[in-house]
């Protein structure tokens, strides 16, 4: 698979962009907090609590804790606040880089020997001539090597920006992790160790430089440094042509489904740009704010999660519901549905199957004691658990929670002894797992759904370039295109596959019946 | 030190008179200066001298602000100090003190010019750090050296030349040759004493070297729990009757000399 380094350059561009935004603005708030803290015994101990503080969370908490305390402040202050992109991650990642900056700044200006503040003195220098004299110089070393950590972590944490719908090089990381495209990981995880690795050595120069007086040095590195921002800064050459960004969650059919529709876009004239990663909680939220245009979500998970509906409708009566429900509360366009249906499906071992005589969730209940239940990292929050659980009294021996793509493979070893499997993933066929019944139909229907902006639901000829793909994607064809990218030998990119996708439903005409479901 | 006849400060010139009033410091219960009213008249080189905690350097610091008395005034000329800013007082006067106090990230131009910067912003004329340097016998090549580069005594005079740079009427030093070896603390201190007489400076120096006290100082303080406990002139001091603390004081000196005597006499005498 070879790799898209234009794509590559740019969210390097955007890591950039966003890693020096975090380590400035870190920068302008914990010196003066520093100078502060040298001069009281209380403010030091405030301000490098709070930053240990802040330092024991985990980064990617911290992101995702942002999105609803700006969602709540954006309520409050309109539009200008975002909780998605550039500010959360901003955010963020300035309070993590507060504490190596702080700590660092505190010692070196601690440091300073007594002798040196009474000749400052001595000589008749005010509290501010002192403090840039003398102060700021001797402890330059100290607060440099501070920097220097703080840029390290900046540069690490922000591959995480991309969960908040920030684009980075963590794009790559998140994308090749969920396709298993080990070279698209490796590809995200070196250039952002470049990154990191040489805003070290320039800002390394610039403190040795300090630290012996070596004036050519300490320019040099600034120079280098503030000629890699100019370039990343730089715009990237405009197209005329109107711009539309695709948003995808983090598994491969989303990968696949923002491929092919970018595809025909492109077809159509529109230049493209893809938000990809993105958090299922935060990826609605990014279409009704028009920050992505165009998204395929899942009927159930816009009933359960944002509509907060428990009531099971019949499939038709729920897509014409949200339809209603998007455009009044959102003004977010339904276009249609593409035709298959993305499920969450019990799936068994095929011997377990057999010995056991499994064949629907009824009969998994007697069983259960004995099996773990394997799912995905946020299945048991979902309330399609909770609906699970009061139909069927499943008690299992232990859960486990699993990245999608691991999930099969722990059902395959024995790990799990059921999944809480997706109906339209290629890996249940291909491993011969047996999916099972849901008599009572706890779990509500999740036909793919194609919605589009604001934005977007104004320009006719947009919704006239989707319109082809309502009704157009049977589930055979979904899980073959999935399985392109999912299955180890032979492993496709979602662009790669997403052409395939295209191709098969063109050629032969789809099926009609959009009870393309295993159920 | 070297003569210069372009260093600016008149040969007639006399440095202001120097008054304590009252002066009080305590730190807590403890008493770092009991009570002291003393006068320093111009152009006098006064030696504070008395054991550790005696509030020798304390008082010495109130006169610059760098301690602040809890009751009383110090006058310069008459002028309260504590009627100025401090570091607007500071730059008029010249700071001598043991640690030195070079900056090490500046060169030793940078030091000396500390005070032009910090008054005007620009750094100090050339050539008058070259006069500044002939003041206290350093070759004129050492002003872009750094002070780590320098010895201790170079240091030192770099220091004093610091403290001369401002032309300042008025020098306070705080022990400021105790750390130097006694051969290069001798030569600087007869240099000073000398730089004292023509530019006809007023001194407080504070020392723990007796012998330092009765050679260079017009007056020597003798100071105890935070009293001036004797106002001498050297002569004075030696011949005695100026109180215990005095006598202990300038019998240390006394008596290395008279052994030292002896022991050259002892000599002669195998010698003869």
């Amino acid at each position: 698979m070879t790799l898209d380094w234009p794509r590559i350059l740019d969210l390097l561009a955007q890591h950039v962009q966003l890693s020096f935004a975090a380590l400035g603005l870190a920068l302008l708030i914990a010196l003066p907090l520093a100078i502060w803290s040298v001069r009281s015994r209380t403010v030091a101990s405030v301000t490098l609590g709070f930053a240990s503080l802040i330092q024991t969370i985990p980064a990617l908490a911290l992101l995702a804790l942002f999105f609803p305390l700006l969602l709540a402040l954006s309520t409050v202050f309109g539009d200008a606040i975002s909780p998605l992109g550039f500010l959360p991650s901003l955010l963020a990642l300035t309070l993590y880089a507060l504490l190596p900056i702080l700590r660092n700044a505190v010692t070196g200006l601690r440091s300073v020997e007594p002798a040196m503040v009474e000749a400052a003195d001595g000589v008749g220098m005010t509290g501010l001539q002192k403090l840039w004299l003398v102060e700021a110089p001797l402890a330059s070393p100290t607060i440099m090597a501070g920097v220097r950590t703080a840029a390290v972590w900046t540069i690490g944490a922000a591959t995480l920006s991309t969960t908040v719908g920030q684009p980075s090089l963590g794009d790559l990381i998140f994308a090749g992790l969920q396709t298993q495209n080990w070279s698209l990981v490796l590809a995200g995880c070196l250039v952002a160790a470049g990154l990191a690795i040489t805003v070290d050595l320039l800002l390394g120069l610039i403190e040795s430089g300090i630290r012996w007086r070596r004036h050519k040095r300490i320019w040099g590195a600034g120079i280098a440094l503030a000629a890699g921002l100019a370039i990343a800064l730089w715009p990237a050459p405009q197209s005329d042509k109107p711009v539309v960004t695709i948003g995808a969650k983090r598994f491969s059919e989303q990968y696949i489904l923002a491929r092919l529709i970018g595809q025909r876009l492109e077809k159509a004239g529109y230049a493209v740009r893809y938000r990809e990663g993105l958090g299922s909680a935060v990826v609605f939220r990014a279409l009704a704010t028009d920050e992505v245009q165009i998204l395929v979500d899942y009927a159930g998970t816009i009933w359960t999660n944002e509509m907060r509906r428990q009531d099971p409708e019949p499939r038709a009566d729920m897509i014409a519901a949200i339809a209603r429900w998007a455009n009044a509360q959102h003004g977010v366009q339904l276009v249609g549905a593409l035709g298959f249906e993305n499920t969450y499906a019990f799936a068994v071992r095929p011997d377990d199957a057999r010995r056991l005589g499994l064949r629907s969730l009824d009969d998994v209940v007697r069983v259960a004691p004995q099996f773990v239940f394997g799912t995905d990292v946020e299945f048991l929050e979902r309330p399609e658990w909770q609906m699970v659980q009061a139909a069927y009294p499943l008690r299992f021996k232990g859960r486990r929670a699993f990245e999608p793509t691991f999930m099969y493979r722990a059902l395959a070893l024995g790990e799990a002894d059921i999944i809480s499997a997706f109906s339209s993933d290629g890996r249940i066929a291909a491993n011969g797992f047996v999916v099972l019944e849901d008599p009572k139909g706890a779990v509500p229907s999740y036909d793919a759904i194609l919605m589009v902006s604001r934005s977007a639901a104004a320009d006719p000829q947009l919704v006239a370039a989707l319109k082809p793909l309502v009704g157009a994607i049977p589930v055979e064809k979904m899980r073959e295109a999935n399985y392109r990218v999912d299955r180890d030998d032979d492993k496709q990119s979602p662009a790669d596959s997403a052409a395939w996708l295209d191709e098969a439903i063109s050629t032969k005409p789809s099926s009609p019946s959009p009870q393309g479901t295993n159920r | 030190m070297a003569t210069s006849p372009s260093f600016s400060r008149p040969a007639s010139a006399r440095g202001p008179a120097v008054a304590f009033e009252g002066v009080a410091k305590a730190y807590g219960s403890t008493v770092a200066i009991a009570c002291v009213d003393a006068t320093i008249s111009p152009g006098t080189f006064v030696a504070i001298v008395g054991s550790s905690g005696s509030g020798k350097s304390t008082l010495l610091k109130t006169v610059n602000r760098l301690i602040e008395p809890d009751t009383g005034n110090v006058r310069i000329d008459g002028a309260d100090v504590a009627s100025q800013e401090p570091h607007q007082l500071r730059r008029s006067i010249g700071y001598v003190f043991q640690n030195i106090g070079l900056f090490p990230h500046m060169t030793v131009a940078q030091n000396i010019g500390i005070g032009a910067r910090l008054a005007t912003g620009k750094p100090l004329a050339e050539a008058r750090v070259a006069t500044l340097l002939d003041l206290v016998d350093l070759p004129r090549d050492f002003a872009a050296r750094l002070p780590e580069q320098l010895s201790g005594g170079q240091q030192q005079r770099v220091g004093v030349a610091r403290a001369l740079a401002g032309e300042p009427g008025l020098m306070l030093m705080d022990e400021p040759f105790g750390a130097l070896d006694p051969v290069t603390r001798e030569a600087l201190g007869e240099q000073y004493r000398a730089l004292h007489e023509r530019l006809g400076l007023t001194t407080i120096m504070v020392t723990h070297d007796m012998a330092e006290a009765l050679l260079f100082a017009d007056r020597v303080w003798v100071m105890d729990a935070g009293r001036i406990a004797a106002d001498a002139t050297p002569a004075q001091l030696i011949a005695g009757g100026c109180g215990a603390e005095a006598e202990a004081l300038v019998a240390v000196p006394r008596l290395q000399a008279e052994r030292i005597t002896a022991m050259r006499h002892a000599e002669g005498k195998l010698g003869a």
